[in-house]
């Protein structure tokens, strides 16, 4: 078991299982939302699903829709547990406010080379910390 | 964070349910960033596309709608950016029932809590642009790095939910951009060439925010031969903002923050990168992955008068054998129509659309009710988008994509 503090959470405890990329994260330029994927095709998790998994990944990209769409896929249960990012946007932090997410950022470590794909974590945002299971 | 009275009341329910949610909301995202205090904004601008805001969206927006007691309504200017279609053009994009539903139930919602409906990703060409140090909350990337940038106003990323709340409370949580600190340069970029179209401008906003990285970057740029205008920048800064999530970046001796590079701390840095024709040019190629065409879309951000005057001289004489469709907004529409644009670009097959913006108006749907996936347009912002939804997005300038519409191939 290994654990990292972050310098900013939000949302409840949460454990399961983490999706790692050295690549960003925008709902809607990277998401097939209806089928749960990862669908734009440079994308580094192209055609693999995000579905309750704890995304691990360095930065929040694009635009602004993601506040209303990460509220939209939590109504249907098609959203991740958590994203852990190097570097979030506001919009991330707001959609996660809005959907009630969890959501971790900003690390002493490169997260995405910390965290090994396929990791079960868990998420304490109280304590802003994650931990390798 | 520091609460005044007026938002201790406020959080303790003393103005009614939805501005205490609203006020919770911005706390817990302001905490997040560290704020420490709130900070009163001006205007608000809201991006509320009924496909991000789905069926749990629109009934959220329509129960604060319906909410009795206390106050509904917004308390600062607060206006909308291009909405899921326009309805008067709905049928020819083969949008459906449904969607047309839900968008006039957000309509309606919206209305109730008084929002304006300017739908419009152009308001600082259109509607109103903040002035320098004009504390707002902008949603729509586009909207938000001009107005930092150019206009040397102050605002976040503010997504729909935020900017609701910033116009329900008149104010927004002081972190990021609010701060002095957080608007000196942390990039320094030195380009060889300066772009003379709109879609080479586009470009070099993609390479920079590729470059810069993320949100907090912000890249100060010198080397500019020319002073670009209005539409420039605003392909710029929405192709920066979208490839990069960047929200302010300086032209040394441009904008309003950089008269000089030590303004902005950018001596202190050194040159991180040289971008000149052959990167600008890379980038474009990067997306030619096909001669044949299916659709042409001039579109994000919404065109200014200028932009469809353009289009109109390019148009005239030809007859398109490929949908070309052209979005602007409801304030310059009427302008387009009286002065004959619309209809020269329509006497050669182009629609003019209003009001909406292609990529926020069902483009996966759109995409497959229409046969679309082979898509031709000048806007770097969009071809970042539309891989995602399916299409196969080229960009190239104004003049080769009306050629492709009217041969069917990008030349």
């Amino acid at each position: 078991m290994k654990e990292i503090m972050a310098r900013h959470a939000i949302g409840a405890t949460v454990r399961g299982l983490a999706l790692v990329a050295d690549d960003g994260f925008s709902a809607r330029y990277d998401l097939n939302r209806v089928d749960g994927i990862f669908s734009r095709p440079a994308h580094k998790l192209a055609g693999q699903s995000y579905v309750g998994k704890i995304l691990v990944l360095d930065t929040a990209k694009g635009g602004v829709a993601s506040a209303w769409m990460l509220h939209e896929m939590a109504s249907r249960q098609k959203i991740p547990l958590a994203i852990v990012f190097n570097t979030v946007n506001p919009i991330l932090v707001q959609g996660a406010a809005f959907s009630g997410m969890t959501m971790l950022a900003g690390f002493d470590e490169n997260i995405t080379a910390w965290v090994a794909d396929g990791a079960m974590v868990e998420i304490d945002p109280a304590r802003k910390l994650l931990r390798v299971l | 964070m520091k609460l005044n009275d007026e938002e201790k009341a406020i959080l303790a329910g003393n103005m009614g349910n939805i501005p205490q949610w609203a006020l919770q909301h911005q706390i817990a995202v302001g905490d997040f960033f560290g704020a420490e205090d709130f900070v009163p904004v001006t205007q608000a601008h809201i991006m509320a596309d009924t496909e991000s805001l789905g069926q749990a969206g629109v009934m959220w927006l329509e129960k604060l709608a319906a909410t009795q007691g206390g106050q509904r309504h917004v308390r600062i200017p607060t206006i909308t950016d291009p909405r899921g279609t326009d309805f008067a053009k709905a049928e020819m994009l083969k949008q459906t029932g449904w969607m047309l539903d839900l968008e006039q139930r957000a309509i309606d919602a919206f209305v109730k809590l008084g929002v304006s409906m300017t739908d419009t990703c152009i308001n600082y060409q259109t509607i109103q642009a903040p002035t320098r140090n004009e504390a707002v909350a902008f949603g729509d990337t586009g909207v938000v790095i001009y107005s930092n940038s150019v206009c040397g106003a102050r605002t976040n990323f503010e997504g729909g939910p935020s900017a609701l709340s910033a116009g329900l409370t008149g104010r927004t949580p002081r972190y990021g951009f609010h701060l002095d600190g957080q608007r000196q340069a942390t990039l320094r970029i030195r380009v060889d060439y300066t772009p003379r179209s709109l879609n080479d401008w586009g470009a070099l906003g993609g390479v920079i925010g590729r470059l810069a990285g993320n949100y907090w970057s912000v890249p100060v740029v010198e080397g500019l031969d020319a002073v670009p205008g209005s539409d420039a920048l605003k392909h710029f800064g929405a192709a920066m903002a979208s490839f990069g999530s960047i929200a302010l970046f300086h032209l040394v001796g441009i904008t309003p923050e950089a008269n000089r590079i030590e303004d902005v701390g950018g001596d202190k840095l050194p040159v991180a990168h040289r971008v000149g024709e052959g990167e600008i040019k890379a980038f474009q190629t990067a997306y030619a992955a096909t001669d044949d065409i299916d659709v042409v879309v001039f579109s994000a951000p919404q065109l200014s008068l200028y932009e469809l005057r353009d289009l109109a001289n390019l148009c005239d004489g030809r007859n398109l054998v490929r949908p070309l469709l052209a979005t602007t907004s409801p304030q310059v529409k009427p302008d387009a129509d009286r002065m004959g644009y619309t209809a020269r670009i329509e006497a050669a097959g182009g629609q003019v659309l209003s009001g909406m913006c292609f990529y926020q108006s069902y483009a996966r749907e759109i995409a497959e009710a229409n046969g679309w996936k082979r898509l031709a347009t000048n806007s770097a912002k969009l071809v970042n988008i539309l891989g995602g939804y399916g299409y196969v997005p080229m960009l190239a300038s104004m003049e080769r994509c009306v050629e492709a519409a009217e041969t069917g191939k990008l030349s």
